[in-house]
């Protein structure tokens, strides 16, 4: 089948990017969207052109690295699905599709389809964890962890830190990466002790990253591919609530 | 060489703990004045960062991915063993290192994998307390299932994403320590070289993958976590971007390379669709449990198969091994599927047997099977666009794990002092064929609790003299890699690094794969120089070196591959016998098993580097069995 693409072009985050036009005649029903871009590329490569750069890895929608929007829908129109694992069948003879990086502020682009995510990692940095040094666990089984808060947290954790919450946010908000942190290690006995702390912290942090605030839109719940729920955004506000009372004094050290 | 494997003596169960004690300490005021690089951020490499870190080493950490919370360890499935025999079945230390070795088809070190089942308990503790979610009883107890080579429930697991909750475990203690400033991270940079000064690893050669800048990192001891070389194949379960660069370029400058040939074929993929396939993608071993696997009894059938009738159909696992039918191990199942497509019986592209689920729906109903593997089938219906429920689903086997990995002594420390090798990367525990849920426990033990302890008998050990750039040997590596990327970057032939990679991994995968002989491995052997010749002179990778440039990463890669595939093949061809993963077809029993050959084999490959061109020297290390005695494995 064949595709008409228009493709985010940026060679460096100094450049000014424009969309490019391609015609992609090689597509197979059964290639993945980022196999169909190898293609093209292996073309380009041909034809001397430079290659489109898109970031990917594991290509079984688990280590979160691609993603991008396709027709302003951010890892495509297919639910619970993320860009690698998205196939052309999906897709009719003739489309037109437009790709576009993730777009927010905390995301710079780098280079046409790959953006800079690293803000991610510093919300986890300010505490995202549970702090227990190696070699410190009690058994395994010396606190008992009620099934549904052990499958609740499970549901949050399987967070894959795609961005694609932020991509599709109109305020480019980290709200439901944040809440899915703040709700996995929040909801399990081992959390407890730093669970107000905790929450301040990654809230701080999301504002020093310059993401926007959430307004409970829900257009994150709707793209995340791995389809966390908008209530551990319920849960983060409710943490963060609570701790900036209990803990109004570190609230304000934190926030100077 | 001399291959010094430090394995302690006195009885198997005391030994680690004797060794540790007999271990010289480093000060903890002194621990600070130490610089250790860790390469790689995976289950191996994120646990060992985390851990020397709070022992207040100073840690620096790197990883090619934007986010170290991305390595493929992330992809593991199934879940993570430890004899914690919280089922009262009858599981101990002593049986996870039976089942291991025996599993391993008696080619892994018995001390090794004894010290892995004691720590196994330890592993499991610590991911509880960082908050890991595994699955839970309604009791809230830590529940347990099955898996291959194991008649005991002894794994863990957090639904279908063991690895991926094991790595965020291990990637926020590594972040923890980010914050307090004792790891300072390094993304999107790739290791190109490592820099050995009087015989010892004194740091590594870095290129930033978004400026390309080379950068010059020193240490008192390097560490590479960089996992296994699956992607030799081109075709396999692994990521994208793992590779065999670092573990390739420490064999170059010294490390052995253990037995290379020892490669974990997975019975249970997706299948091949076309040129353009750019990965495989590993469906759990788990579906064995009510799939049934068959083929048209016909060659060259080509009903779809709700039309071929029961009495044309071949259940061949089921007709071949009737006790252990569907579940035989990854190895034999793996075999069994190669062979039937030789014979023409393949289904699909012709590389395909079918798992029928048509059965177990039957007898237990759709929504029960729905509810033991709802995930999988989803999976499998999103790529290969068929419902499993209506339509038996079709399998091939992929290469999915290296066993064989960087020679390491007891201390996990390779042939080059200083220089060690955790998780995939080395060559491990595992033997011949490693046992499923095995690789996540022995990554996390690695870097959770051996190598915090090992590393700082040798930095107290060892008079590390002070070294700076200057150095000729730095000066060296650092002109060597600058030299590489351009002339990766000034041929401009007219083949992509890419199609050159699938060439050698059809090859490979032909040759040296899921059976391998004789003449197919010596004709590899020929046919691999050629290609790194043509690759040479013919590769064509655009822009320049000063940006981010994917295909310039890819084509360096590829260089590796095609050097190491030839010491690959060497080694399989030198090993005549069959051996767990490893089967020369020359040795099979008659009903077609591995048959291994004690006498002459009973050993570890180390291939030492001999310079460019030259057949590089192998080294033996004996193993010796003094608790679980070699059997032939039998599944009948």
């Amino acid at each position: 089948m064949k595709l008409t693409l228009h493709i985010w072009r940026q060679k460096n985050p100094n450049h000014v990017g424009r969309m490019v036009l391609y015609e992609h005649n090689k597509v197979n029903r059964h290639m993945s969207f980022l196999e169909m871009l190898d293609v093209l590329n292996e073309e380009l490569i041909a034809k001397g052109e430079d290659p489109i750069a898109f970031d990917h890895d594991c290509r079984e929608g688990i280590c979160g690295s691609c993603g991008f929007m396709i027709n302003g829908v951010a890892h495509g129109p297919q639910r619970g699905t993320t860009v690698c694992q998205l196939h052309m069948r999906h897709f009719k003879d003739g489309d037109v599709l437009y790709l576009e990086p993730w777009r927010a502020r905390a995301f710079p682009v780098v280079k046409d389809l790959v953006v800079d995510r690293s803000a991610f990692d510093r919300i986890i940095t300010s505490g995202g964890f549970i702090s227990v040094p190696t070699g410190n666990a009690p058994d395994g089984n010396a606190i008992p962890v009620p099934k549904r808060n052990a499958d609740l947290a499970m549901d949050a954790a399987t967070c894959i830190g795609c961005g694609a919450c932020v991509a599709a946010c109109p305020n480019a908000a980290a709200a439901l990466f944040t809440g899915a942190k703040i709700t996995h290690l929040g909801l399990l006995p081992q959390g407890q002790p730093e669970r107000y702390q905790r929450v301040l912290n990654l809230v701080v942090q999301v504002k020093q990253e310059l993401f926007g605030s959430c307004t409970n839109i829900g257009e994150c719940e709707a793209v995340c591919p791995k389809e966390i729920k908008l209530e551990v955004i319920a849960r983060m506000n409710r943490d963060y609530l609570r701790a900036s009372w209990v803990q109004r004094g570190d609230a304000l050290r934190n926030e100077e | 060489m001399e291959l010094k494997s430090r394995i302690p003596s006195g009885p198997i169960e005391q030994r680690w703990e004797r060794h540790r004690f007999e271990m010289k300490l480093v000060n903890p005021a002194n621990k600070r004045k130490y610089n250790i690089i860790v390469v790689g951020s995976g289950l191996a490499g994120a646990s060992a960062s985390a851990s020397l870190a709070e022992l207040g080493y100073n840690v620096k950490c790197f990883c090619f991915q934007d986010s170290p919370r991305r390595a493929h360890s992330i992809a593991a499935q199934g879940g993570i063993n430890a004899a914690k025999n919280y089922q009262n079945d009858g599981d101990s230390i002593y049986r996870l290192f039976y089942d291991t070795v025996k599993g391993g088809d008696f080619r892994a070190r018995e001390s090794n994998v004894y010290r892995l089942a004691q720590i196994s308990l330890n592993i499991i503790d610590q991911c509880v307390a960082q908050g890991v979610p595994f699955a839970r009883e309604y009791g809230g107890t830590l529940t347990n299932r099955s898996f291959g080579g194991a008649q005991v429930s002894r794994t863990f697991y957090a639904r279908g994403q063991t690895g991926q909750q094991l790595l965020l475990g291990a990637y926020q203690a590594l972040l923890r320590q980010v914050g307090a400033g004792n790891v300072k991270m390094f993304s999107r940079t790739e290791m190109l070289d490592l820099i050995v000064i009087d015989g010892k690893a004194r740091g590594i050669v870095t290129r930033n993958l978004i400026t390309g800048k080379i950068d010059l990192h020193l240490a008192d001891a390097v560490v590479l976590g960089t996992g296994g070389y699956g992607n030799v194949f081109y075709l396999s379960t692994n990521a994208k971007g793992s590779n065999c660069t670092a573990i390739w370029r420490a064999y170059k400058r010294g490390a052995a390379f253990g037995n290379p040939c020892f490669t974990q074929i997975h019975p249970t993929c997706i299948p091949v669709t076309g040129d353009y396939q750019s990965k495989l993608t590993l469906m759990s071993e788990s579906l064995r449990n009510d799939g049934r696997i068959w083929v048209p009894k016909k060659r060259g059938d080509t009903r779809p198969p709700h039309q071929i009738p029961e009495k044309e159909r071949d259940y061949y696992l089921e007709r071949k091994y009737p006790s252990f039918g569907n579940l035989v191990p990854r190895d034999v199942a793996s075999r069994n599927a190669k062979a039937v497509c030789d014979e023409g019986r393949g289904v699909g592209s012709e590389l395909g047997v079918y798992l029928d689920f048509a059965d177990a729906i039957r007898r237990w109903g759709k929504q029960s099977i729905r509810e033991r593997y709802g995930n999988l089938f989803d999976m499998y219906e999103r790529i290969a666009g068929e419902n499993p429920y209506e339509v038996p689903m079709r399998i091939y086997p992929a290469i999915h794990y290296t066993m064989g990995g960087l020679w390491v002594d007891y201390n996990l420390m390779t042939t080059i002092p200083g220089l060690y090798a955790i998780g995939e990367a080395n060559f491990s525990d595992h033997g011949a064929n490693r046992l499923g849920a095995s690789a996540l426990m022995q990554g996390l033990a690695d870097g959770y609790f051996i190598l915090p302890y090992t590393i700082g008998d040798y930095l107290a050990s060892t008079k590390l003299e002070t070294v700076d750039a200057s150095h000729s040997a730095v000066r060296d590596a650092e002109t060597g890699v600058a030299r590489q990327t351009n002339r990766l970057l000034e041929i401009r032939g007219k083949r992509t690094a890419a199609s050159f990679h699938r060439e050698l991994g059809r090859l490979l995968w032909d040759e040296c794969g899921m059976s391998r002989n004789k003449p197919g491995l010596k004709k590899a052997l020929q046919r691999i120089p050629e290609l790194r010749e043509e690759f040479w002179k013919n590769v064509n990778v655009l822009g320049s070196g000063e940006e981010l440039n994917q295909a310039l990463e890819n084509a360096g890669r590829v260089a590796d591959f095609l050097e190491f595939g030839g010491l690959m093949c060497l080694d399989a061809l030198h090993r005549n016998e069959s051996c767990g993963g490893h089967f020369r077809e020359e040795h099979q029993t008659p009903d077609g098993e591995a048959l291994r050959d004690d006498t002459h084999f009973s050993y570890v490959a180390a291939w030492e580097y001999a310079g460019p061109g030259k057949a590089p020297a192998l080294n033996k290390e004996p193993l010796i069995f003094e608790y679980v005695h070699p059997a032939q494995r039998s599944y009948k």
